[in-house]
Formats: structure tokens, C-alpha cells, sequence
């Protein structure tokens, strides 16, 4: 029992166990706190936000922001059930079709040999840089070219395309041992039956990954931009028209980026040992 | 002949390769179609307009240099624009990927539902998009603001500082602000990267004379995690020089005297702002080539090292 204890402890001091946790902690702080005092700063009544100096803590916690900021959004002409619904109708279109499109183009990438597969592999890699919003000009003229403007089309088909999701299927399913993929084609298994038996169930955590990624993506991008009408807006973009405009307070702009930030990081915290899995596959071998 | 034969030999060849592996492209197909309409298309499209003066409404002319000459040598704000996006990226790219390499290995030394906390706790800003209102009530110019009242109250200063708009402290605050919401996929692909170090080899270290946890990373773990630092060092170029919507909202568009305007920035203000689209594509292309650039040359470090 002692010599195992000896081995985790390894070249690992009681000081610079400390140090590490305390530097942790000190930074973490620093990480933490605007998370922190958005919540403080959503709690708090107006009595308490326009005190000197401004206090860390709330004394009377109200849900007035909330209630208020639901207010302003019920009363613009689109209802807020609707900005929710599409929402939640974007998120799931692109989380579902974004993993089967991905996930049946890593394959042959990952395990099949096909003419210019390498050409294209390159071509993905390279893309990889791109990522940002480096190309937003170009892309915004191309998908008006293509009519996608103001429909719910443009908020979904980029999301498909996106290469580090492709990327990141394709590297967890390096790893599926080739005598398993084998043995299903010996028990006389096509390629999109082995696809959908063998491959997509072995990547559980990565497809999982990419959907929370995927969520996050259409969440934080919002609709601001490529959407104008009203009725098809994302809930986030209406949140922020509201609390930038002028009639907004502190407190209720407080309340609308707690509600933002809520979902990604709620699903963060229930997938954290998949993204963790998946990431560890992550890795670029030149 | 014989050149002639091969070569129709091989297109046969080809063909048959193709036909043998039509399953591959038929899988390979939704996603590729995609990719080239929603990735590669933009990319040709700002390389080939950036020669036009494409205004998105009249057909285009091509005006063949014209753009990056005026970009040069007529565009003072442009200059700045470089400037501030260089300092930028060079500072928060490579602050943030050592950040993520060091916090990734500190966090993994702890135990484990202290690391699981800790881990959501550092990720959760470059994920929480909504929060960056509460840096502007951070930043805030008058007394009220968090910094400020902080800081007149402990006798630091005695009036409040306009954070955001005087040009001495913008690019500070634009760079804190950075940094703090950079600890993303980089950050998670080393966390993971050290979890899956094989853990006979610091017992294999220790035997052959590794002393302490700062050797046992330089040593042992640094070469092993080379795959997970090559992605890390693309997910950092391609964000650290995209910067450009975190200024915009913190300190305005156009930014006070221009101090935070990024290549980005100047982007949107002659495509959406000016619709001068060919120029505007034009500044798009040489920062993609800058992007690329940097890419080799960081890849070609790393990998050499």
C-alpha cells in the first residue's frame, strides 16, 4: 500500500503541490470573476447597482432583471416562445445533420484508401487556419449569391461544414482497430452498414463532442448579420438587441448574458470526460 | 506510342480505382460539398475579387493591382490596422498557447474532482459568449465602474480613467480581455494530451536522474505531447489573428484614433460599412496570406524542435 502511495507521489514535493494549487486558485479567481459579478450584477436591485463603490456581493436578491428583461422581450412584436423555438430548431438541425455529414466523410478519410484522398486531406488541414472569422466577408457574399440570406438555411449549412469537427471524427476513428472493420466485411457487411454497426458506436465520445461543439458554435454565433426579419432570429441575437438598446440597464444586460452563458457551460460540465476523450486524439502527426 | 499507352493505361486505371471506391466518394460527397461551397469558394472568391472593384451591385471590373496598391501605399489606416493586429497576435497567440500548455499541466496535477472543477473554470469563459457586457461594466469610465471605483478607493487614483477610450489603455484592455476568453480547444486538447502521457515513463525519468516536475515536463512529457502542440498552434494562429470582434465591441467601430482597429475591423468597414467589396476582399487576402505564412513558419519551429 506504501509503495504505491511512494509512486504516485513522484518528484512531487508538498511545497509544489501548494504553490500550484494557490497559483490555481489565484488565477482562477481572475477566470472566474466576470462570470462571477454577471451573476452578482443580475441579483442585484437598482438601490444596489448604482452605489459607490459597487459591492461584490448582493444584499437583497431579486429576480427583477429577469422578469424585466422577459418583459421587454414579450413586448417586441415577436413573441418569445418563437426566438426559443428557432433556437432550439437550428441547434438541433445542425447537431444532427452536422455529426452524420462529418461523421460519414471521416470515415473513408479515416480507414479507406481512395484516389486523391490525400490532395483533399491537405486541402481540409490547411482550412483548419481559417476557421475564424477571417473569411466572414467572402462567405456572407457567397451565401447571398446563393439566396441563403434570411432563412433559416444560412444558420445551419455553414455549421455542416465545419472542418475541426470533421477533423476531430476523423482522428478518434484512427484509432478503431482495423481487424474489427475487417471482420464485419468478412461477415459480409457493406461500407455504410460497418458505418452505422461497428464505426459510429466506437466513436461515441467524439460524435458526442462535436454536437455539444456544434451547439456551442450556434449559440454563440447567433443570427446577427444573415438574418433579418424578426420572426427568424435567434434567441441569443434578440437578447443582445434588447440590452443594447437604449431603454436597457445594467442589471437587465446583466440578467440576458447570465442566460447566455448558461447552456454552453451547463453542457460543458455534463460532457466533460467525452470532450476530454476526444480531444485527446486531437493531435496533428506530420 | 509507349508514353501514349501508359498514360491511357493509367486514366483507365484510375477510372477503375474510382469506380472500385465509389462507396468512399458517395460518403465523402455531402461533406465535401459543403466544405467547397462554404470554405474553399470564400477563399477563391476573396483572392479573385480582391483584383475587381466589385461593389455587390454593378459587374465587376478588373482593376488588376489597384486594390493592394492603394492598401500600401494610400491606406494610412490600413497601416494601423497591421500594426494593431500584429501587436495583437504576438502578444495574446503566443501568451495564450504557454498559458494553455502551463495551466493544462498544473490542473492535471490535481486531484481529480478538484481538476474537474478547475477545468470548467478556465474553459468557461471562451465559451460563455454573453459575458463580455460585464468587461464594458468592468472597464466602465466613470466612478461606478468596477476598476475604477476599486482603484479611486484604495488611493490608486484620484479620477476615473476612461479605459476604453483613452488610447493609452485601450490595447491593455482589448489584450486582458483576449487572453482571459483564449483558454479553448488549444486548452483542451493539452489537457487531454497529458492525461494520456504513458506514466511508466516518469518512473523510467525518475530511475535515470529526472529531480523535479519541471524537468519531468521538459524532459518527458514536452516530446510526447508534439501531435496535440502542432493542432494547439493552429487553433491559436487561426483565433489569434482573426481578432477583431472583441475590440469592436469593447472600445467601439471605429475605435478612438483607430487604436484597436484590427485587420477584421477594417474589413467590415469597407465591406458592410462602405461596400467597397473588392478592396474590402483585398485586405481579407493578404491577411489570409499573413495567416498562412505564420503557420509554416510556427509549424517548422515545432516541428524541427
Amino acid at each position: 500500500m506504501r509503495r504505491i502511495r511512494i509512486h504516485k507521489q513522484l518528484n512531487r514535493s508538498h511545497f509544489g503541490n501548494f504553490t500550484i494549487f494557490f497559483g490555481l486558485v489565484a488565477v482562477g479567481v481572475f477566470m472566474a470573476l466576470p462570470l462571477y459579478l454577471s451573476i452578482v450584477t443580475s441579483l442585484k436591485p437598482p438601490e444596489e447597482l448604482f452605489i459607490f463603490p459597487p459591492r461584490f456581493y448582493v444584499v437583497n436578491p431579486t429576480g427583477k432583471n429577469f422578469s424585466e428583461l422577459f418583459q421587454l422581450v414579450t413586448d417586441t412584436v415577436v413573441p418569445l416562445s418563437r426566438y426559443l423555438f428557432n433556437s432550439i430548431f437550428v441547434s438541433v438541425a445542425s447537431t444532427t445533420f452536422g455529426v452524420i455529414i462529418g461523421a460519414m466523410a471521416a470515415y473513408p478519410f479515416a480507414k479507406k484508401k481512395f484516389l486523391g484522398r490525400e490532395t483533399m486531406w491537405k486541402l481540409i488541414m490547411l482550412t483548419l487556419l481559417f476557421s475564424g472569422g477571417v473569411t466572414a466577408l467572402p462567405s456572407y457574399i457567397i451565401k447571398a449569391k446563393l439566396g441563403l440570406i434570411d432563412t433559416y438555411w444560412v444558420l445551419i449549412l455553414p455549421q455542416l461544414a465545419s472542418t475541426l469537427h470533421m477533423f476531430l471524427m476523423r482522428q478518434f476513428m484512427l484509432q478503431i482497430p482495423d481487424v474489427l472493420l475487417d471482420a464485419a466485411k468478412i461477415d459480409g457487411a457493406g461500407d455504410m452498414r460497418i458505418f452505422y454497426h461497428v464505426v459510429l458506436p466506437n466513436i461515441k465520445p467524439a460524435w458526442m463532442t462535436v454536437m455539444v461543439l456544434t451547439f456551442m458554435s450556434v449559440w454563440n454565433t447567433g443570427s446577427a448579420g444573415v438574418i433579418w426579419s424578426e420572426p427568424l432570429k435567434l434567441l441569443p441575437t434578440a437578447l443582445s438587441q434588447i440590452t443594447t438598446a437604449a431603454i436597457s440597464r445594467t442589471g437587465v444586460a446583466a440578467a440576458a448574458s447570465v442566460l447566455l452563458m448558461v447552456p454552453p457551460i451547463v453542457s460543458f460540465v455534463v460532457t466533460q470526460s467525452k470532450m476530454l476523450q476526444t480531444m485527446a486524439h486531437s493531435g496533428i502527426k506530420d | 506510342m509507349r508514353v501514349k499507352r501508359s498514360f491511357s493505361q493509367r486514366l483507365k486505371d484510375n477510372g477503375k480505382r474510382i469506380k472500385a471506391d465509389r462507396a468512399c466518394y458517395f460518403m465523402i460527397a455531402p461533406f465535401m460539398l459543403l466544405f467547397i461551397t462554404f470554405t474553399v469558394l470564400p477563399v477563391a472568391a476573396a483572392i479573385g475579387l480582391s483584383f475587381t472593384d466589385f461593389n455587390m451591385l454593378q459587374t465587376p471590373n478588373f482593376v488588376g493591382l489597384d486594390n493592394y496598391r492603394t492598401l500600401f501605399l494610400n491606406d494610412d489606416v490600413f497601416i494601423i490596422a497591421v500594426k494593431n493586429t500584429l501587436i495583437l497576435a504576438m502578444v495574446t497567440g503566443p501568451l495564450s498557447y504557454i498559458a494553455c500548455y502551463v495551466f493544462a499541466w498544473f490542473i492535471n496535477e490535481l486531484p481529480g474532482k478538484l481538476r474537474a472543477i478547475m477545468t470548467v473554470v478556465f474553459y468557461a469563459p471562451s465559451i460563455s459568449g454573453g459575458v463580455l457586457t460585464i468587461w464594458t461594466y468592468i472597464f466602465s469610465g466613470d466612478r461606478l465602474g468596477i476598476l475604477n471605483s476599486f482603484l479611486v478607493r484604495f488611493g490608486f487614483i484620484d479620477a476615473p480613467i476612461q479605459w476604453l477610450t483613452d488610447t493609452d489603455y485601450m490595447m491593455t484592455c482589448c489584450i486582458i480581455v483576449q487572453l482571459w476568453l483564449s483558454l479553448g480547444t488549444s486548452f483542451l486538447s493539452f489537457m487531454a494530451g497529458f492525461k494520456t502521457v504513458d506514466t511508466t515513463l516518469y518512473e523510467a525519468g525518475a530511475i535515470d536522474g529526472v529531480k523535479n516536475r519541471f524537468q519531468e515536463v521538459w524532459f518527458l512529457t514536452l516530446p510526447q505531447m508534439k501531435p496535440q502542440l502542432l493542432f494547439g498552434a493552429v487553433m491559436q494562429i487561426a483565433s489569434s489573428f482573426a481578432v477583431g470582434a472583441i475590440p469592436m465591441q469593447l472600445t467601439g467601430f471605429p475605435s478612438t484614433d483607430y487604436a484597436t482597429h484590427t485587420i477584421i475591423a477594417h474589413v467590415q468597414d469597407y465591406g458592410s460599412t462602405r461596400f467597397e467589396l473588392g478592396y474590402a476582399c483585398a485586405i481579407s487576402t493578404v491577411l489570409l496570406l499573413v495567416m498562412l505564412l505564420v503557420n509554416k513558419v510556427v509549424n517548422k519551429v515545432l516541428v524541427d524542435n
